[in-house]
């Protein structure tokens, strides 16, 4: 096996054994959660109140799922279970809704941690040989603990640059010879930008490889990196109720990101039925954690969405594939039957220079069917005071969208600076339709 | 040649009069408007006493606008006087685009304006026929 793996017997472990130590680990972590207040009530609810009733892997069917929502509940001790004494580290996030959430970790749970994280790190082919610049926030977000613990394991030349300051960032790579960075696809490219403008060409650096995560991100962008600094860029995935990075990962073969199933157990749920998704549809990834002590999760909700890549990964891995994030379920809009996302809509805008990238999504309901209107506005620059061009350029985005979403919507369009500029995670849909 | 003003505004409460307050406050007078209606939005078109200064400041204020050559001709104020002009451009297969007419001096005088493909050949035609074409200045003069 000429692969690079940090931990083959694991990796490369037979269907058949991993799936027996995903059972044995999933009643250890059942029994875990019963000792929280929290899974106390939510599994005697369904009548669970001893661990050596999961008989079978399907067994985890029977048990509910847990939102953010239900940790933002249990905060700050409900999920909490072992004792404090035994925790030796918590991160928390207040999330964009205020509430916040927290997870504990025991000694062992970091230990775990840090394992997943270093099996990532060698997958891509990184080794002890080479200089790891961490350019994620280090402190109450995982991305930048994380990998970095995991980077030590395998024995990388750490620095912890943490984020920012630009300038310094490339001092640092010159200096140390950087081989391998950690950051958000948005700060690469904003890497290179600084690079041209201090004048400091790809040959004064050594950079090969360069971790990306914690956006979403398409594949284009990817390649641009990539095709920018000369290197291989590998998609990482993980979330803070996960332990953060280290949940699934890229190997060399960049096809797919291999998530660790003897320490996740894997559901992907259509997220309106939560009935599974047949192989390979997208749906939203629900984790179960197997491993850990402190804050152990059953049947974790994470909104990401994604599927399952089929076959088998030529690195020859057990461990399953789930193709890039595709986006957050609660920006997922059914329209008579079809899933729509906001960034679909969004991908097509971007095409079409008369318009402007600012839209807003309306959906209403006309009789038994949902109607979609897009709207959009125009570029002033591009207005050449022809209204029939406008009626075609209406129609001309409506065809657009319709093969790109399967769904014909109402496109709109208005004046330059009337809708919502886009901040962030900008309102981009308003749904008027009745509740049912 | 005249030249028209073509502002894109939004269909709701409030936009219309957005375009006339920054046009009143930049003491720009108009002599004839007309909407054409677009569901979510209507293109104004507007003939201004000063059509380069009333594009600039629409277009500060972030409209989109444009500029566009119109033929505006005069036509005396009487039974028949669009017909004759009309009847000019329908012999030479000339099409009309566009059109929206006024009176300036009740039963002497109106202006008539369209948008046309080919501009340079309708003004010939206007001139040679003895019909007067108005410039910018000359509509706001009268
Ligand atoms: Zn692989």
């Amino acid at each position: 096996m000429n692969v690079p793996a940090w931990n083959p017997a694991v990796e490369f472990m037979e269907r058949e054994a991993l799936e027996q130590r995903q059972l044995a680990q999933l009643r250890q972590t059942v029994a875990q959660a019963l000792k929280t207040p929290f899974y106390q009530r939510r599994l005697a609810a369904v009548g669970l109140t001893d661990s050596k009733d999961i008989a079978s892997l399907g067994d985890l069917r029977h048990l509910p799922y847990t939102t953010k929502d239900d940790l933002r509940e249990a905060y700050p001790y409900g999920m909490l279970a072992v004792n404090l004494e035994q925790a030796v580290r918590l991160h928390t996030s207040s999330g964009t809704t205020g509430t916040p959430t927290v997870v504990y970790h025991t000694r062992r749970d970091l230990d775990g941690w840090t394992e997943l994280v270093a099996r990532c790190i060698v997958a891509t082919g990184a080794t002890a040989h080479d200089v790891f610049q961490n350019m994620t926030n280090y402190g109450l977000f995982t991305g930048g603990l994380g990998l970095h613990y995991g980077a030590e394991r395998v024995g990388m030349l750490v620095i912890p640059a943490s984020s920012g300051n630009t300038s310094r960032q490339i001092q640092l790579m010159r200096n140390f010879r950087t081989t391998v960075v950690h950051a958000t696809p948005s700060y690469l490219l904003h890497l290179h930008a600084a690079l041209t403008l201090e004048g400091v060409g790809l040959d004064q650096l050594r950079l090969q490889k360069a971790f990306i995560g914690a956006e979403p991100h398409s594949e284009q962008t990817r390649c641009k990196i990539e095709d920018l600094f000369q290197i291989k860029a590998y998609n990482s995935y993980g979330l803070s109720e996960m332990n953060g990075p280290g949940v699934a990962f890229e190997c060399v073969y960049q096809t797919g990101l291999h998530l660790w199933e003897d320490a996740y157990l894997l559901e992907i749920i259509d997220p309106r039925s939560l009935q599974p998704c047949a192989e390979e549809e997208n749906g939203e990834i629900v984790l179960t954690t197997l491993q850990r002590q402190a804050t152990p999760l059953l049947r974790y909700r994470t909104r990401d969405l994604s599927h399952l890549v089929g076959g088998h990964c030529r690195c020859g891995r057990s461990h399953r594939r789930l193709a890039r994030i595709k986006g957050r379920s609660d920006d997922m809009l059914i329209i008579n039957g079809v899933n729509i996302f906001p960034s679909q809509i969004e991908e097509v805008l971007m095409k079409v220079p008369e318009v402007s990238t600012n839209y807003l999504i309306q959906v209403e309901k006309r009789g038994a069917m949902d109607r979609l209107a897009v709207k959009t506005e125009i570029d002033a620059r591009l207005f050449t005071g022809n209204p029939r061009a406008l009626d075609d350029l209406r129609e001309r985005i409506s065809e657009l969208l319709r093969s790109a979403i399967l769904v014909k919507p109402a496109v709109e369009l208005h004046e330059p600076g009337s809708l919502p500029v886009s901040e962030g995670k900008a309102k981009r849909v308003v749904d008027l339709r009745p509740v049912f | 040649m005249a030249e028209q003003l073509s502002v894109f505004i939004d269909n709701r409460p409030g936009r219309l009069n957005a375009v006339t307050g920054i046009l009143r406050d930049q003491q720009i007078n108009i002599r004839a408007m007309t909407i054409a209606d677009h569901r979510d939005f209507g293109v104004a078109k507007l003939l201004v006493s000063d059509p380069a200064l009333a594009q600039q400041a629409l277009a500060e204020h972030g409209f989109a606008v444009a500029l566009q050559p119109v033929l505006a001709v005069a036509i005396e104020d009487r039974p028949g006087g669009l017909h004759d002009l009309l009847e000019i451009l329908a012999a030479h297969q000339i099409n009309v685009l566009d059109a929206y007419g006024f009176v300036v001096a009740p039963s002497r005088q109106a202006i008539w304006c369209m948008t046309i493909a080919d501009l340079a050949e309708a003004t010939r035609l206007m001139t040679e026929q003895g019909l007067r074409v108005l410039k910018d200045r000359d509509l706001y003069a009268l």
